[in-house]
């Protein structure tokens, strides 16, 4: 690059240029042809086939369903009903002494089976005697939806930070350094699959975790993380750090090494701490790096399935199922494929919103 | 140039030992054969031998086999019939079987009456009154226990005329649990995911006189999925977990009963073996509990069918029956331990010959086996059930999870209009 603007001539200039330009055409050539075939061709696939009735496996044509699917998918309705009453007119109780109320199928009878919608959630109001249900298309998406959502706003921050941490540590020039940068990056270059089997076992109740736990903490009773709806998506959301943490860090250090050595002796020479060169030095120069690790942990995070196939597949009661593995098991499991297609739809359209939103919080404001 | 030269030479190569091969090769057609077998070369081995065999045999067809790992078979199956290049000769697991016939993946097959009435029933895919496959072995599950175990706790040992009955079994468990000597009554494979659920735990149903669809019509699994019978069922797979009796939580390997952490196992035959092992004469195999409707067990495992794409059908159709000798089949049986296809196989076969400890295993078959239901809807009825059931081991509430499935499997009937067409 310095070559051409130290001004030679216009036309020798063009020449390289065009030579240069040729070549990079022809250099981003596979990546392009490996991107449309991979990535694009299937990406405008699903968008086809969420209009459609697909089957993965049919003898039949699919047939174009509109916007069924979607409506299936995203409807959701709030219903008010009353306890159950006897013939006399007085309230039912069941045996532990609680109104009983009809099932979410009674209260929707006439409906096609298609579009029966099953409870969302339902709470008692009026002293028990009437309950609030808040009925969807397909609950097990709204909990994937908030299964995923919380994953993310948990992941983000805490990889992003310890990432960023562990980053500062083995930047410093010190024996040991390459050591630790090397078992920070193992787990990130293990097959998913690999580790998630590992911690099915060490989060086991009689697995390692637990028997560390209780060697540190006296009177400590064993968890099953894995199985206890409380503690599933917890427990994967601590591997799943764990195990991407080193990808990020080796990211901000990239991003710590272009930082020029002379800023840091100027902040020295002007008499800046450790915590004045951080906040006036490193940080700022690390903006860029900071929207990539940003953006790239987001998507990443929003993706969250290898971990709960393997491991819980998407239970104890739902409390792990994610977007991508709804979208897996309806096109796969359930061989729905246009539905499968209309899920990674919805998904795709909300990780592009988000990354859209992420882009334009930390747009260049000058 | 010199580059280009040796490229232009290579192909021509290329091209000519192509042409020579196929003119060496031309005689008889190819056969193509999938299997899943890629992970068990035991059982590889013997697919290999036969189509040896069946090459030297005759010089109209050779046989070629392309294995796959069991994980990633279906996915190559479904994906091979997407883009129409299908193998001609394929294996399938049994309850796929309808499935894959009314996709048109496979065409029915002709096995002489004489062979196939030789052939336990549950080795014979049959879907619309038309077989589509056949299998070269079976399975069967059962009770494991140890005689010692069950003399030290004042529990009978039950027998294929005299099973034991629900509340025998219910307290058989309770027992084992209160003595203090193991940590669980019973190992039930709840490591295991996918086709072991349905495999495994409707049986129990159906012994409670509940099912996975209405087998008159195929049409719902109202009322029989999320029926009386179906919640009594829930409650009581419930209450293995609740009281205590089973591990929600048990390993892949399920080593519970081999370790002595619990008192029984229900497994399938093909892990007779390892606890025959263990235990040796001390070992029983004991059939299901009765739960009102007689005890269930599931049958049908991995069959042959033909592809609806072959160009050569009669080939290979003669390739499953010259598969069909009794001598494939007592090495099929010999090598992995499942129940020969036929009596006379299992006669000559070491594992379940007369007086063999593993004897009882085509015996419960023959009288307590019951298909899983012959429908195309399967894949879908077995992942509602698995995750009714899963749902139900972790606490929900049981008319709701039978309720859900029994929607998925009707939303599912519905928009294929029941499989009609």
């Amino acid at each position: 690059m310095t070559q051409l603007k130290s001004g030679r001539p216009k036309h020798r200039m063009s020449a390289l240029k065009r030579a240069e330009a040729h070549f990079g055409r022809l250099a981003i050539l596979p990546a392009l042809i490996l991107i449309l075939v991979f990535l694009v061709t299937p990406t405008l696939l699903a968008f086809g086939l969420s209009v459609f009735n697909a089957r993965l496996v049919s003898p039949n044509p699919p047939e174009f369903v509109g916007l069924d699917n979607f409506s299936r998918l995203l409807s959701v309705d709030f219903r008010v009903i009353d306890a159950i009453k006897d013939d006399a007119g007085h309230l039912l109780k069941d045996e532990a002494g609680a109104f009983t109320f009809p099932t979410t199928r009674a209260i929707q009878t006439g409906v096609d089976i298609l579009h029966r919608k099953g409870e969302l959630l339902s709470w008692t109001i009026d002293g028990g005697t009437r309950k609030a249900i808040i009925l969807a298309g397909d609950p097990l998406f709204w909990k994937s939806l908030w299964n995923t959502t919380i994953f993310v706003l948990i992941v983000v921050p805490i990889q992003a930070g310890i990432a960023l941490g562990l980053a500062l540590f083995v930047n410093i020039k010190r024996r040991g350094a390459n050591f630790f940068r090397t078992i920070i990056f193992i787990p990130v270059v293990t097959s998913m699959i690999v580790i998630s089997i590992l911690w099915l076992f060490m989060y086991q109740k009689e697995g390692l975790i637990n028997s560390l736990l209780s060697s540190f903490i006296p009177g400590y009773v064993p968890v099953d993380w894995l199985g206890n709806p409380d503690t599933a998506l917890g427990a994967i959301i601590f591997m799943s750090i764990w195990q991407a943490v080193g990808f990020h860090m080796i990211i901000w250090l990239s991003g710590l090494q272009t930082i020029a050595g002379e800023l840091y002796e100027a902040a020295k020479i002007d008499g800046a701490n450790a915590i004045q060169r951080f906040t006036n030095v490193t940080w700022p120069g690390l903006k860029n790096t900071r929207i990539f690790v940003l953006i790239t942990i987001t998507i990443a995070a929003f993706g969250l399935f290898a971990q709960v196939n393997v491991m819980t597949k998407g239970g104890p009661l739902d409390s792990t199922t994610t977007l991508v593995y709804q979208a897996f098991l309806a096109a796969y499991g359930r061989q729905q494929m246009g539905y499968g297609s209309t899920i990674a739809v919805v998904f795709f359209v909300i990780v592009l919103v988000v990354s859209l939103v992420q882009r334009f919080l930390t747009r260049d404001k000058d | 140039m010199r580059f280009a030269k040796t490229i232009a030479a290579a192909s021509v190569l290329a091209v000519a030992s192509m042409t020579l091969g196929t003119a060496v090769m031309a005689a008889p057609s190819q056969l193509t054969l999938w299997t899943h077998a890629a992970g068990n070369p035991a059982e590889l081995k013997i697919i290999q031998q036969i189509s040896t065999d069946f090459n030297a045999s005759q010089s109209k067809y050779k046989v070629v086999i392309k294995k796959f790992p069991q994980a990633d078979y279906n996915e190559s199956v479904v994906a091979a019939a997407a883009s129409k290049s299908l193998p001609d000769i394929l294996d399938l697991d049994g309850p796929n079987m309808p499935n894959w016939a009314w996709g048109k993946y496979i065409q029915p097959i002709t096995v002489p009456a004489a062979t196939l009435k030789k052939f336990l029933p549950g080795t014979q895919g049959v879907y619309n009154g038309k077989l589509y496959s056949l299998g070269l072995y079976d399975a069967a599950a059962g009770i494991f226990a140890r005689k010692s175990v069950l003399e030290k706790a004042g529990v009978r040992v039950p027998t294929v005329a005299k099973p034991w009955t629900g509340a025998e079994f219910d307290a058989a468990l309770a027992t084992f649990k209160k003595s203090g000597d193991f940590k669980y009554s019973i190992d039930m494979g709840t490591g295991w995911s996918g086709e072991w659920w349905p495999y495994g735990f409707s049986p129990f149903l159906q012994s409670f006189g509940g099912d996975l669809i209405n087998r008159s019509n195929y049409t719902t699994a109202e009322g029989t999925l999320n029926g009386a019978a179906a919640l009594k069922w829930g409650k009581w797979f419930q209450g293995l977990f609740t009281k205590g009796y089973v591990n929600p939580k048990e390993t892949g390997g399920r080593e519970a009963f081999l370790n002595g952490d619990a008192a029984l196992q229900f497994n399938g035959n093909w892990a007779a073996t390892d606890a025959y092992k263990k235990f040796g004469s001390d070992l029983l195999f004991l059939p299901t509990p009765d739960f009102g409707r007689g005890p269930k067990i599931g049958t049908s495992s991995w069959q042959w069918g033909v592809s609806s794409t072959t160009k050569n059908a009669a080939g290979a159709n003669a390739w499953i029956n010259f598969a069909t000798k009794d001598k494939y089949l007592v090495q099929f049986s010999n090598a992995i331990g499942l129940i020969p296809a036929t009596a006379a196989a299992a006669a000559k076969s070491i594992l379940y010959k007369k007086g063999s400890p593993y004897e009882v295993f085509p015996t419960l078959s023959a009288k307590f086996g019951l298909k899983r239901p012959p429908t195309p809807a399967y894949p879908i009825i077995a992942k509602a059930f698995e995750k009714a059931g899963t749902d139900i081991m972790n606490g929900a509430d049981v008319q709701g999870a039978l309720d859900a499935a029994v929607d998925t499997i009707g939303a599912d009937l519905a928009a294929n209009k029941n499989y009609k067409k």
